[in-house]
C-alpha cells in the first residue's frame, strides 16, 4: 500500500508519528531539563557520597600506598618506611589545613582520632624530615595511640576510595578489618528505626483509608451546596501550617492538656491516672494522620465523583442489599483512588520529619530524625545519604510491589 | 510603553530589589530573645556609626551543614555566623571557617589588658571569638515540687522525693555527666570515667531510673512551655529561657543553678569571603566584641559576657529595671558547682556516645 507521494504507508505512518512524538518531546524538554538539573543531579550526587571515600587517599596518598603490604589484622605495627610516609604526608596536611579534616573523618569509626591528629599536629609540624631520624619511636612519643595497631588498622580499613562503610553502618553493621561486622548491641538502633519508620507508616495509611472514605463519600454523593461545605472544612486545616498544626495537637493531648483535662471533669478518669496520649508511637500516629488525611481524602473524592451514581441504584433494584451493592459495585470502582491516596500518603509518612519530632516522644521517632542528625550535627554525610539511598530504595520497592498487586494504571486521580 | 519595553523594566526592577548592596552585610545568629539582644547592642550601633546596613539570618541551628553546603559551591553568602563553641571548633577543624589573631583583630581592654589575657581560657579554638557565657541549667516550679525546694542537681534523679516528670535535652551532653556524679563519681573524674564503654553503660543506667518520668525536648523553648503548663515539675534548658519565664512572664518557676554547665557562644567569620567582604567583617568584629558592647548586650538578656572587663560593666535590664548581675550564670551565687563544656572530650566521643544513647532511647 502508497500513500499519495508514492512512499510505503507503513513507512509513512512511522515518519508521522516520530514526529509526533518528537513534537511531544520537544513540549516537555524545558520541564524535563529543569527537573533533571534541579533535582535528579543534587540528589544523585548526594547520594555518590555514600560509597565515596576519596578523602583519605586524597590526604593520606603516601600512607595508605605505604600501607598496602601490612597486616592488619597481626599484632604488629607498621614498619618504619610507612611511619615516615605518614609523617611525610602529615605535614603536607598540616600545611593544606586537611590534618583536622581528616581526623574528623576517622572518627566516625573510631573515637578519639578527631583530638589525636589535632594534639599531634601541634608537634609534628615542626619536625624536620631531611636528617634520617627513626621517625616510628618519636611519633608514639607524642601520642601512644599511635603506637596501637588500631589506629593503623582503621587508616587502612576505611583507605579504599569507594566504600561499603557506610552502608553498613546504615544496616547496623561496621566495615572492620575482618570485614563486616555486626555492631556492638547497644549501638544498634539504624534497623530498628527503619522497621518503626515502615510499620507506623503502614498504620498511619491504614487509618488514613479509613477516616478517609466516609468523608470522601459524602463529599461525592451530597448535594453540592452541602458537600462544598464540607470541601471547605477539608480544606482549611489543610492550607495551615503544618508546626501549627502539630503544637495544637500537643495541646489537646498534653498530660494537663485538654482532653485529658476533659476526661477528668467528666469523671471518666481519676487525676492520678490520666492518659499517655502524646510523647509516644499513639501521639505521633495520631497527629499524622490529622495532617495527612486530605491527601487521602481528595483523590478519593475525585475519583469517587466519576462514578455514576445509577450503577448503585441498578444494583438495588437488582435485589442486592446496601452493603452487596457497596462492596461488589461502588467499592471496586473506588479503588484507583484509594490507591493514588495511599501512594501519597506513604510516601510522605515515611519522610516525615518534624511531627514525630515534637510529639513522637522517644518511641515514636522515625528514621528521617537520625537523616537530619547525620546531615546538621555530626556532618557524617557519608551516613546519612547511605540512609537516604536505602529509604528511597525502599519506596521504590514498595511501589514495584504496588504495582504487581494493584497495577499502577489502576491509580487515578480523577 | 509597549509591551516589551514593560517586560524588560519590570523584570530589571525585581532582579535589582533581589541583590544586595554592597554595603549589606549578612550575620547569622539564633533568633529570639538572643537576636533582639544582638540587635540592640551591637547591629544598630554598628549601623550607625559606619553605615552598614545589617541583614540577620537566624539560621544558626544549621550553620555548620550549611557553611559546608556554601563552600562545596564556591558561594558563601554569609559575613559573621555566631555558632556555639563546640560547632566553632567544627567549623575550624574542617576548615571552613577562618583563623583570627585574637591579639591583633580584636580590641584590648581599656586598661590596656590584651584581648587574648582578657578573654582567656574561653578562646577555645583559633577560630572563635567568644560573646557569652550561658549554661545549661534546671528550672524547677515551686508550687509542684512539695515543702523542700531541691538545692542539688540529684533532686531529678530522686524520684521519691521529688515524684513527677522532668524534662531533660534529648542528646547525651550533659545528661551523661548529671547522671554520673549523681551516681557517686567525683567530678574531677567523671570525663576519665565517660570515656571507658563501662562508665557509658553505668550513666546510662543511672538515666534508666528515671527514663520513664522524662520528657525529652529538642527546642530551648520547650522546657519553659512545659514547666508554664505544670506537664514537668523541673527541667534543663538554657538560663536566658528560664530567666525570661520568671522575670519576664511571672510563672511560678525558680531556678536551680547547681551543676549548671557552661557553654560559650561566639563568632566565626566564613573561610572563602572575598578580601572586602572580610575586613569588613573583622572590622565589625572588632566593634562587636569589645569591652562595652559586651557589657550592653547583658541589658536585654541574662547571659554573662565572655570578656573580664565587662563584668563590672554589666548594669540593669533595659525594659525590666532590674540588676541583672545576680542573673548571671557567672555570678558568685550561682557559680558555686559549674562544669565548663569539655570541647575536646565531646568532639572525640560525640557520635560514639550519641548511637549509645540513641539506641537506649528507642529501646
Amino acid at each position: 500500500m502508497e500513500v499519495a507521494d508514492g512512499t510505503p504507508l507503513k513507512k509513512s505512518l512511522a515518519r508521522s508519528l516520530r514526529k509526533e512524538k518528537l513534537r511531544a518531546l520537544a513540549l516537555i524538554a524545558p520541564l524535563l531539563i529543569f527537573v533533571l538539573v534541579t533535582f535528579v543531579l543534587p540528589i544523585g550526587t548526594m547520594l555518590t557520597r555514600s560509597i565515596d571515600n576519596s578523602i583519605v587517599e586524597e590526604i593520606l596518598p603516601r600512607t595508605v600506598l605505604a600501607l598496602e603490604d601490612w597486616n592488619e589484622k597481626g599484632d604488629e605495627l607498621p614498619n618504619e618506611m610507612v611511619f615516615r610516609s605518614f609523617v611525610e604526608d602529615f605535614q603536607d596536611a598540616i600545611a593544606d589545613k586537611n590534618h583536622t579534616k581528616i581526623g574528623s573523618r576517622l572518627n566516625y569509626e573510631v573515637s578519639g582520632m578527631s583530638s589525636l591528629f589535632r594534639k599531634s599536629a601541634r608537634k609534628v609540624k615542626k619536625w624536620d624530615l631531611t636528617d634520617n631520624a627513626p621517625i616510628k619511636q618519636k611519633l608514639i612519643e607524642v601520642n601512644k595511640a599511635w603506637g596501637d595497631v588500631e589506629t593503623w588498622a582503621v587508616i587502612k580499613t576505611h583507605s579504599v576510595a569507594l566504600t561499603n562503610g557506610y552502608f553498613l553502618n546504615a544496616v547496623d553493621m561496621q566495615r572492620t578489618p575482618f570485614g563486616a561486622q555486626a555492631q556492638p548491641e547497644n549501638k544498634q538502633v539504624l534497623v530498628k528505626l527503619f522497621i518503626r519508620t515502615l510499620k507506623m507508616s503502614l498504620i498511619i495509611t491504614g487509618m488514613c483509608i479509613l477516616l478517609g472514605y466516609p468523608v470522601a463519600w459524602l463529599l461525592a454523593n451530597l448535594s453540592n451546596r452541602t458537600s462544598n461545605l464540607l470541601l471547605i472544612l477539608v480544606l482549611l486545616p489543610f492550607w495551615t501550617s503544618l508546626l501549627v498544626r502539630t503544637s495544637a495537637w500537643k495541646v489537646m493531648l498534653q498530660n494537663q492538656g485538654v482532653i485529658n483535662d476533659l476526661l477528668v471533669w467528666i469523671g471518666l478518669i481519676t487525676e492520678g491516672s490520666r492518659l499517655e496520649i502524646i510523647n509516644n508511637q499513639f501521639g505521633t500516629i495520631v497527629a499524622m494522620t490529622h495532617i495527612l488525611l486530605p491527601f487521602m481524602i481528595l483523590p478519593m473524592y475525585s475519583v469517587m465523583k466519576t462514578i455514576p451514581p445509577s450503577y448503585l441504584r441498578a444494583a438495588k433494584s437488582l435485589g442486592a442489599t446496601n452493603w452487596t451493592a457497596f462492596w461488589r459495585v461502588y467499592f471496586p470502582q473506588s479503588v484507583p483512588g484509594i490507591g493514588a491516596g495511599s501512594i501519597l500518603v506513604f510516601i510522605l509518612a515515611i519522610g516525615y520529619y518534624i511531627t514525630p519530632e515534637i510529639v513522637g516522644g522517644t518511641d515514636g521517632i522515625f528514621i528521617s530524625n537520625r537523616i537530619a542528625y547525620h546531615i546538621s550535627s555530626s556532618l557524617n554525610w557519608g551516613l546519612a545519604s547511605a540512609l537516604g539511598a536505602i529509604l528511597l530504595g525502599v519506596v521504590l520497592l514498595l511501589y514495584w510491589v504496588y504495582d504487581k498487586i494493584v497495577g499502577i494504571d489502576n491509580v487515578k486521580l480523577g | 510603553m509597549n509591551l516589551s519595553k514593560f517586560l524588560v523594566t519590570t523584570t530589571a526592577l525585581t532582579l535589582s530589589a533581589g541583590i544586595a548592596s554592597s554595603q549589606d552585610m549578612t550575620i547569622v545568629s539564633w533568633g529570639g530573645a538572643y537576636s533582639k539582644s544582638q540587635l540592640k547592642a551591637y547591629h544598630e550601633p554598628y549601623s550607625e556609626k559606619t553605615g552598614v546596613n545589617i541583614i540577620n539570618d537566624d539560621s544558626s541551628a544549621e550553620a555548620v551543614a550549611k557553611l559546608r553546603a556554601m563552600n562545596e559551591a564556591n558561594n558563601v553568602t554569609w559575613d559573621v555566623v555566631d555558632v556555639v563553641a563546640a560547632d566553632a571548633m567544627r567549623l575550624c577543624d574542617e576548615g571552613l571557617a577562618l583563623e583570627i589573631d585574637h591579639d591583633t583583630q580584636l580590641a584590648p581592654a581599656p586598661d590596656g589588658t590584651s584581648a587574648s589575657e582578657d578573654f582567656g581560657e574561653l578562646i577555645v579554638s583559633d577560630c572563635f571569638i567568644p560573646q557569652i557565657v550561658y549554661s545549661t541549667t534546671f528550672g524547677y516550679r515551686t508550687d509542684l515540687v512539695g515543702d523542700t525546694a531541691p538545692t542539688s542537681v540529684c533532686a531529678v534523679f530522686d524520684l521519691e522525693n521529688y515524684p513527677g516528670k522532668r524534662s531533660l535535652e534529648k542528646r547525651p551532653i550533659n545528661n551523661m555527666e548529671w547522671a554520673l556524679l549523681c551516681d557517686g563519681v567525683a567530678k574531677d573524674e567523671v570525663y576519665n570515667v565517660l570515656e571507658t564503654s563501662e562508665g557509658q553503660d553505668r550513666a546510662l543506667a543511672k538515666l534508666d531510673t528515671i527514663k520513664d518520668s522524662v520528657v525529652w525536648w529538642s527546642a530551648g523553648a520547650d522546657t519553659p512551655q512545659l514547666l508554664a503548663d505544670g506537664e514537668v515539675i523541673m527541667g534543663s534548658t538554657y538560663n536566658g529561657r528560664l530567666f525570661s519565664v520568671i522575670e519576664e512572664q511571672k510563672q511560678p518557676v525558680a531556678m536551680l543553678w547547681d551543676a549548671q554547665v557552661f557553654d560559650l557562644d561566639g563568632w566565626i567569620i566564613p573561610a572563602g569571603l572575598s578580601a572586602e567582604r572580610q575586613k569588613r567583617a573583622l572590622d565589625y568584629i572588632y566593634f562587636a566584641t569589645d569591652t562595652q558592647r559586651l557589657a550592653d548586650q547583658a541589658k536585654y538578656i541574662s547571659y554573662g559576657p565572655a570578656r573580664a572587663s565587662s563584668a563590672p560593666l554589666v548594669g540593669k535590664h533595659a525594659d525590666l529595671g532590674i540588676d541583672m548581675a545576680p542573673h548571671m550564670p557567672t555570678d558568685p551565687n550561682n557559680a558555686k558547682n559549674t562544669f565548663l563544656y569539655n570541647y575536646e572530650f565531646w568532639a572525640d566521643y560525640r557520635d560514639d556516645i550519641d548511637a549509645k544513647f540513641q539506641a537506649w532511647l528507642a529501646q
